[in-house]
């Protein structure tokens, strides 16, 4: 299968102080041409790793096994110049938007340098784009915006510059790093509205990092679930959310609060969430596991195709039988 | 949006001057003086500066001449002014070279890191071992005394202190989100740094620019002092207080009080300038006037 963005077996080790601390262990997923796929999990389960991986923007002494191709191109191969322009072709929505943006270069030229050194053109022309597409992310006063320097702007105005940033580079792929975590809640629904219709009238194909499972299922085709730096379950976002096949899903999703039921406490997973580096033999989960067996202490389950995606538990059948009952 | 952007400029305006203090704005006024004075000065001087009357030798004030004479009888505000160019212009050679190798040497350490970084930094050690001066004498020395070879040697020993500073400030910005977002971007390393972290550097870099052109007029009067610097007849505050020097033992100090004046008095001036600059850093936005010209 081959789709816009294929991750194979993707582990990644960083230098650790005395031995090399793991972050990723065998990642595999891939996106189609136009799909969207939200990647969701705790702190430190791997998301911004994987993303960081494809741009290849891993710290010093980060080791990276496996191959991302895009496009059917291997990004391991590319240097200098070809990994420029693949870059450019990939945009990274992040999540702090102020920390990404020169702080000395206003807007504007933010937003036409790639234009003006990739495609070669004029200033005026790139501004002209570069207003076009800041009234479609929404924000008003185009022209003048560009004048403006980014301590001048709110976060969601500046993210949505960032948006609009990703847009002008024409990409069919968006990398989009948890882009709306630092903004205030009413902010993260406009520009999630606005993110998410303009990936839709392009047909862009979008690699979603959030924590947020239900936002992840409102704009995702397919959602896929990580722990520990590995993939749990991937499937479609609406089954995942009403059905979740692997317990550790489950218990994200029991865990989540709701408006309808008023409850005294909510349900938790026993436990603190792990890293790759503390992750057990067998499955990552078993420690906190509700369904544990001794299969899952001794062999790491492989991601199997089941209904309508994957899912890495040895149980799930027995599971899903017994919860039908 | 018009009130705003008024109300924005005065405060930047505000900023920038409260930022200098009344201290700041003094050396600066005393530099600004200085530096018209350099450019008109010796247009201004009715006398040669190089023309000797032997008979005004260590002469008092006259009408005309009214810092009187040095030994060989040439007008002292004459020499004075016309020195005021070649002790300006000196150490502006000094700090342009100096700061474009430094901190080009830091930029490129900054970026590659590893063993490139280790590499540069120790042989900017081995370079501090070497006082400036001492390196400045010797290449006037091999290549022939003069003020070219005098500022080259200063420019090279500047290095070490400059680029230490500006690779430190370097790394710290190389490693900020914006800078790997750009590098996301595509955009190549030479065009980040050039167009974006020099820029955010250039606060740090105005003010120890202006540090070093306080030390770099020191040390090349110590040079022209010795001999190896500018040359006379020509006029030069480091050549007058050496030649200065055979009068002050005959009670006639005149030539060499005034010319270390004015190097102590603009030394001042810069050094205060520097560290009002590198106090207000956060404040001040030098880098707006390299801006195109557009509005704030």
């Amino acid at each position: 299968m081959s789709g816009i963005l294929d991750i194979d077996h993707l582990t990644v080790t960083l230098a650790g102080e005395d031995r090399p601390k793991p972050v990723l262990s065998d990642v595999s997923m891939s996106i189609a041409e136009g799909e969207a796929v939200g990647l969701v999990g705790e702190s430190g389960s791997g998301k911004s790793m994987t993303v960081r991986s494809i741009i290849r923007l891993l710290p010093p002494g980060a080791r990276m096994e496996g191959n991302i191709r895009v496009r059917g191109v291997d990004l391991g191969t590319l240097r200098g110049a070809a990994l420029r322009k693949m870059r450019a072709e990939m945009p990274v929505i992040f999540q702090d938007p102020r920390a990404h943006i020169n702080p000395v270069r206003s807007v504007g030229d933010f937003l036409t340098e790639a234009l003006r050194i990739h495609r070669r053109m004029s200033r005026a022309a790139a501004e002209d784009r570069a207003a076009d597409v800041l009234d479609e992310v929404g924000v008003s006063e185009a022209r003048r915006r560009l004048r403006q320097y980014p301590h001048e702007l709110s976060g969601g105005l500046l993210q949505r510059v960032m948006i609009a940033s990703a847009l002008l580079a024409e990409p069919r792929l968006l990398l989009a790093d948890e882009p709306t975590t630092a903004l205030d809640v009413t902010t993260q629904a406009e520009v999630m509205a606005v993110m998410d219709e303009l990936r839709r009238e392009r047909g862009l194909a979008m690699l979603f990092i959030t924590h947020d499972l239900e936002l992840a299922a409102a704009i995702c085709d397919r959602t896929a679930v990580m722990y520990a730096g590995r993939v749990m379950e991937v499937r479609a976002s609406a089954s995942l959310l009403e059905r979740p096949l692997h317990p550790y899903t489950a218990a994200l999703a029991t865990a989540r609060p709701s408006i309808e039921r008023k409850v005294d406490r909510l349900t938790t997973i026993p436990g603190r969430p792990l890293s790759a580096f503390e992750a057990p033999d067998g499955c990552a989960f078993n420690t906190r596991c509700a369904h544990v067996r001794e299969s899952c202490r001794e062999q790491r389950p492989e991601l199997r195709t089941l209904l309508d995606g994957q899912v890495a538990c040895v149980r799930v059948e027995e599971l899903q039988a017994v919860s039908h009952d | 949006m018009t009130a705003t952007s008024v109300v924005r400029a005065r405060a930047g305006a505000r900023a920038g001057r409260g930022g200098l203090g009344p201290l700041g704005v003094t050396a600066a006024t005393v530099i600004a003086v200085a530096v018209v004075l350099a450019a008109i000065g010796p247009e201004l001087a009715s006398a040669d500066p190089n023309a000797s009357d032997f008979a005004h030798a260590y002469g008092p004030p006259t009408p005309g001449h009214p810092l009187g004479y040095d030994s060989q009888g040439r007008d002292l505000l004459a020499r004075l002014l016309t020195g005021a160019r070649t002790s300006l212009l000196g150490p502006l050679w000094v700090v342009a070279l100096g700061m474009t190798a430094g901190t080009a040497i830091a930029v490129v350490a900054a970026w590659r890191g590893g063993w490139l970084d280790s590499m540069v930094s120790s042989v900017l050690e081995v370079m501090f071992s070497f006082p400036g001066v001492l390196l400045a004498m010797l290449v006037a020395a091999v290549f022939g005394p003069g003020l070219t070879s005098a500022v080259f040697a200063l420019a090279v020993a500047y290095i070490p202190y400059i680029a230490r500073l500006v690779r430190s400030a370097a790394v710290a910005e190389r490693h900020k989100p914006y800078i790997q977002a750009l590098e996301v971007q595509g955009l190549g390393a030479f065009t980040i740094c050039l167009r974006h972290l020099v820029p955010n550097l250039l606060p740090l870099l105005a003010a120890q620019a202006t540090l070093f052109f306080g030390y770099a007029m020191v040390d090349l009067a110590i040079v022209s002092f010795f001999g190896l610097g500018v040359q006379p007849p020509d006029a030069d505050w480091g050549v007058m207080v050496a030649s200065g020097q055979s009068g002050v033992l005959q009670g006639y100090p005149a030539e060499s009080l005034l010319a270390g004046g004015c190097i102590v008095l603009l030394v001042v001036a810069f050094n205060v300038l520097g560290e009002r600059l590198s106090d207000g850093r956060r404040v001040h936005r030098p880098w707006r006037l390299f801006r195109r010209g557009g509005t704030a």
